[in-house]
């Protein structure tokens, strides 16, 4: 086991910049998941730590001694690839004694060592099959008994899950996270999916264009994210936003001038006369009403008809037409909302995201 | 009644586009087998039958063989034949893989320079080599050697050019899932890379194999001693000045074509695997 460092690393290809000023250390033991839309630089940070891409510049630590210029395998990392990369013509016994044999292990504790990993992934028996006659969950395993049978001191997730269909994937995931309990390594984990982001990590990397957008955990990007990228990329149905300026302010009290007109007043003084923000609202802090009288105290009110619903069972996700764009909503399920109804969306507004339009920082940080 | 109705339903069935592939097949069949049909008929007729056209010979004899096996040096060139092609395989298995591996795996300045270099060899015909290889071979000494017949063999364009296609469609995981393994880069091209392309290897063996065991100006023009000759040259070898003893020349022929019958029976099925992969990614 062991924590892991990076220092101001690059990594360019030719003019293009993949990664960029990348500063992050990951403790021992931790579950980290680098997340972000494809081609934010990601895996290429994954492959450097892997020794599998040049670092442009920058340092790396593996326990506090600089890796920069180590062979891939003198790193002590293990690594899962998004396909697998099982060796096909070997069997899965020999998938997995592949490092070992050529560590030039006793043959006895190869063995020993195969073993208990494949009993802690529950391959027993399947050593003497080929990949080609696995599933995609039964290949997933094997990849990964490939990495655990190494103890190594790093292990590095390239989308490891990405294959598998749904069911298979949450199962996987659930594996994943008793797996790393029950091994303790120092973990790194590239995904694209946010769900997995925050649902296996302990702390979630969140990256676009090669730049870490924020670092925290699952509840602290969920809850605070710096900026509108993050607060659109985590959780499901993605945030709404609508834009507003700001007509007026006072110590108490700020009016919000909206796209139609429509003033709404909020209740903070953390804005400039004039600014030009955007208010982010999580599916799932919007309510649905359908009655048009009362208004509720602290809370804002859009007019709006229902354009689709899309029932998931325990919860509805009801999509709206309002005169700010379409916005989403997520409810318990009920059956009285119908397509074509005009609705009032409910907001209260300790639950109303406010970012800054030019910087698009978080105002409430 | 029902009969016809059968009869009807089977002509149904008959496909008019596979009549027409099946009869160009057949006949490409006939004009393949009919030659070889004639080598071997004639290979059991005697010197006087030879010229009279019929498929089976009215006296069967075996002297024929006999003669060949036991007063030529047919065996003498069979061995030859056997060693050079069976040298030149191993070597151009060897390093065209490796150098085809080297192209399609990794990235180095001037790369694709090298790798047309080694296309353009394609473009030259043997007969504008064979005054340099044979110039060459005279200063070396190589004149008469088995290292002399085999020499421009053992390295190809083409079989370099087919394993490189071949090892560009290895996922680059594999290899590098192989590299954090700990194995040294001439590992992972012998124990991951090599036995993912054996179709392909053995596609380039057995082409290789063949062109060389029917390779003929090359060994005619390297050999003078008829102890180093190769089976094309010993046949030819047949052909007198004044007249030229068919029945034994077809007998001789039999034989050379038996050692490539066997590398077809029993590598059939990884040609036509090789092949159609050829096709596909080539």
């Amino acid at each position: 086991m062991a924590n892991v460092q990076f220092e101001n690393l690059f990594k360019n290809y030719g003019d293009v910049k993949a990664v960029e000023d990348f500063n992050l250390k990951i403790a021992d033991g931790e579950f980290i998941v680098l997340v972000g839309p494809s081609g934010c630089g990601k895996s290429t940070t994954l492959r450097m730590i892997a020794g599998l891409e040049d670092i442009t510049a920058g340092n790396i630590y593996i326990d506090d001694s600089l890796i920069n210029k180590v062979h891939p395998k003198d790193r002590d990392i293990a690594m899962v690839f998004q396909n697998y990369a099982l060796y096909p013509h070997l069997s899965v016994k020999d998938n997995i004694s592949f490092g070992l044999r050529a560590q030039k292990l006793p043959k006895m504790e190869v063995e020993n060592r195969v073993l208990e990993a494949s009993e802690t992934l529950g391959l027993q028996g399947l050593l003497s099959r080929r990949p080609g006659e696995l599933s995609g969950g039964q290949k997933q395993r094997v990849a990964m008994g490939r990495a655990i049978v190494r103890n190594p001191k790093v292990f590095l997730f390239d989308e490891p899950l990405s294959n598998l269909d749904a069911k298979l994937r949450h199962k996987m995931r659930a594996e994943m996270k008793k797996l790393h309990k029950q091994v303790g390594t120092t973990t790194i984990y590239v995904t694209h999916d946010q769900i997995e982001a925050m649902t296996l990590a302990d702390r979630i990397v969140i990256m676009k264009d090669g730049v870490i957008e924020q670092v925290g955990t699952p509840n602290e990007v969920y809850k605070k994210p710096n900026n509108i990228f993050v607060a659109s990329f985590i959780g499901t149905p993605a945030m709404n936003f609508f834009e507003g300026k700001v007509k007026s302010c006072s110590k108490s009290l700020t009016t919000i001038t909206l796209k139609d007109q429509k003033e709404i007043k909020l209740t903070s003084n953390i804005f400039e006369k004039d600014q030009d923000i955007i208010f982010g609202i999580r599916p799932e802090d919007i309510s649905v009403n359908l009655d048009k009288k009362g208004k509720m105290k602290d809370s804002i009110e859009i007019d709006a008809v229902i354009s689709v619903i899309e029932p998931m069972g325990h919860e509805t996700i009801v999509i709206c037409d309002s005169n700010y764009g379409e916005l989403t909503g997520k409810v318990e399920s009920s059956h009285t909302l119908k397509e074509n109804m005009n609705v009032k969306l409910i907001i209260k507004e300790e639950k109303i995201y406010q970012f800054d339009k030019m910087s698009e920082k978080n105002l409430l940080l | 009644m029902s009969s016809n109705v059968h009869m009807i339903e089977r002509l149904e069935k008959i496909n008019p586009k596979k009549v027409i592939i099946w009869t160009l097949l057949f006949i490409g069949s006939i004009i393949m087998v009919t030659p070889i049909i004639f080598m071997v008929s004639m290979s059991f007729k005697t010197g006087q039958e030879v010229y009279i056209f019929s498929l089976f010979p009215e006296k069967a004899t075996f002297d024929n063989y006999l003669f060949v096996l036991k007063e030529s040096k047919f065996l003498y060139w069979g061995l030859n034949s056997l060693w050079v092609a069976t040298f030149s395989t191993l070597s151009v298995l060897f390093f065209d893989s490796l150098v085809g591996y080297t192209l399609a795996k990794y990235n180095f300045r001037g790369r694709e320079i090298v790798f047309i270099a080694i296309l353009s060899t394609l473009m030259i015909p043997t007969e504008m080599l064979i005054i340099p290889w044979y110039m060459m071979s005279r200063e070396f000494g190589w004149i008469d050697t088995y290292w002399g017949i085999a020499f421009p063999g053992l390295m190809t364009g083409f079989g370099t050019f087919l394993m490189r296609q071949f090892f560009m469609s290895l996922p680059d995981e594999l290899i590098e899932a192989a590299r954090i393994d700990g194995w040294s880069e001439f590992a992972i091209w012998w124990k991951i890379a090599m036995p993912l392309v054996i179709p392909a290897l053995s596609a380039l063996a057995i082409f290789h194999f063949l062109g060389n065991w029917t390779a003929f100006l090359w060994p005619l023009i390297i050999t003078n001693d008829p102890d180093m000759y190769t089976i094309p040259v010993g046949l030819a070898s047949f052909n007198g000045e004044n007249e030229t003893n068919w029945e034994i020349v077809m007998t001789a022929s039999c034989l050379a074509t038996i050692p490539t019958l066997f590398v077809f029976i029993i590598l059939q099925k990884y040609i036509i695997k090789g092949i159609m992969l050829a096709g596909l990614k080539g």
